[in-house]
């Protein structure tokens, strides 16, 4: 069984979304989480939030962004646990951040510590 | 993964209830400044609870981080100019906090509610400001209801926030013999952003019904406080309960209107008639009769189904006194349509008569 992450790439909400599409949207993706979960398949994960982000570039120069497409964006991640690439993208097809057009999830093995990956 | 359940429409409520909050505190002329600490916590909660459960108290946990980010906001934007803001900031020196209590936050909802309704707003700019201030709702819901789009309705808002500012309204109660007058204006905003929920062509059913809901529950807010709890404010909620109580049966299953005389009764339902009742008795205690009594009385005879010539009479005398306060086109025509439900009733034959 390999791990993989989960990312996220989608436009800042706060800007777009009412209170209730917010909620709406919680919702959806602790149900997502929750569906992985009840398999014993889920690891870990995390928000990205979109403020108070930094770039740091060549020379060490500091920037509030910019991000590049403001859809590509990452805006947070799971973990979880699969036994091929592709069981981890039937997972990614039930996050609520597909609903977005033009938003994705990237799928990605993580590298493992034995020495034979 | 054992975690409360979250409250259906949380961050809707307490959107009004943050926004409404911090509006007073930062001043009218910085509503949108409100409403957008109020949107980064919900943001903020997404990106928290998602992952890490619901918190025992989700209300306090919004609100202490709405406290924070106002408290940056403020530091940032050094808003030395608003006087609440000042003496504030001079007291959270010593860790004073917001006023969270029930009390503070449903006068500041009214009291935002008659900011928004002040006179030299244009109506339109006021329905939509309240829905967005005080219903919670999103741009493109408000475009959805009003049937129009983002541009338009982002347009009126910025306009009536530029009101707010130019004709440096106060978040405040209006003084005791202002109120009635101010009143009015509440009343009528209400009473349109009703109308707009129980009569737009938007195909969204639940939104319409939330539009008609949050009327309600504003109007509720008002019988409430004791200044405002009068007559016209019992009576409109008393029409807005008799009509809420056809909600179900005045859709199909293809979302299509039915017609009154073809509605199912049973689906009407009897608690909201029992409430427009109860409410309709409390606004007749007292002299003033209002257009709202006489609506609601007319209201309170369609939720009687059966087919009387004691019902469309009463009907009919309450249309007619209707128009002797506010004369309108249509107001006759519906009269007088009703005269002629009332004389086919009474003599079928004149009918027969006058259409040979």
């Amino acid at each position: 069984m390999d791990e993989f992450i989960l990312i996220f790439r989608h436009q800042d909400g706060s800007k777009v979304a009412s209170p209730e599409q917010m909620q709406t949207w919680m919702k959806q993706t602790m149900d997502w989480i929750q569906s992985i979960a009840a398999k014993g398949k889920f690891v870990s994960g995390t928000a990205l939030p979109f403020a108070d982000a930094r770039v740091v570039h060549h020379k060490g120069i500091v920037t509030n962004g910019p991000f590049g497409d403001i859809k590509e964006t990452i805006g947070g991640f799971i973990i979880v646990k699969a036994e091929s690439p592709e069981e981890a993208a039937e997972f990614a097809k039930g996050s609520p951040v597909l609903q977005g057009d033009g938003n994705t999830v990237e799928v990605r093995k993580i590298a493992k510590n034995d020495g034979v990956h | 993964m054992n975690q409360p359940e979250l409250i259906p429409h949380l961050f809707r409520t307490e959107f009004r209830k943050i926004t409404s909050v911090l509006g007073k505190l930062l001043g009218a002329g910085r509503l949108e400044m409100a409403e957008d600490i109020a949107s980064e916590t919900f943001l903020a909660a997404m990106e928290t609870w998602t992952y890490k459960g619901i918190p025992e108290n989700p209300a306090a946990w919004l609100y202490a981080v709405a406290k924070n980010k106002a408290k940056n906001v403020i530091a940032r934007n050094s808003l030395f100019d608003s006087k609440r803001a000042k003496e504030w900031v001079r007291n959270s020196q010593n860790e004073e906090v917001i006023d969270w209590s029930e009390k503070n936050i449903a006068d500041s909802q009214l009291q935002m509610l008659f900011a928004l309704c002040h006179p030299a707003i244009p109506a339109e700019a006021q329905i939509g400001l309240s829905l967005r201030v005080l219903c919670g709702f999103g741009i493109d819901e408000i475009a959805n209801a009003f049937l129009t789009n983002r541009e338009v309705i982002n347009k009126r808002l910025f306009r009536a926030r530029e009101k707010l500012r130019e004709e440096k309204i106060e978040i405040a109660f209006p003084e005791e013999k202002e109120i009635l007058h101010r009143l009015e204006t509440v009343l009528k905003t209400l009473y349109l952003l009703f109308s707009e929920g129980y009569y737009s062509e938007s195909s969204d059913n639940v939104l319409r019904e939330d539009l008609c809901l949050e009327a309600m529950r504003l109007t509720h807010l008002l019988t409430e406080y004791e200044p405002t709890n009068l007559p016209n404010v019992n009576a409109l909620l008393s029409l807005m309960s008799f009509h809420a109580s056809r909600f179900e049966a005045r859709r199909n299953a293809n979302g299509e209107l039915v017609l009154y005389q073809d509605q199912d009764e049973r689906k009407w339902n009897q608690e909201l008639i029992a409430q427009g009742i109860y409410f309709l008795n409390k606004a007749s205690q007292g002299k003033l009769l209002s257009k709202y009594h006489l609506e609601a009385g007319i209201a309170y005879w369609h939720t009687q189904k059966a087919d009387t010539s004691e019902k469309w009479e009463s009907i009919l005398q309450l249309y007619n006194q209707l128009l002797q306060i506010e004369y309108s086109p249509w107001l006759h025509l519906t009269a007088h349509l009703r005269f002629q439900r009332l004389m086919e009733k009474k003599k079928p034959l004149l009918r027969l008569k006058n259409s040979s």
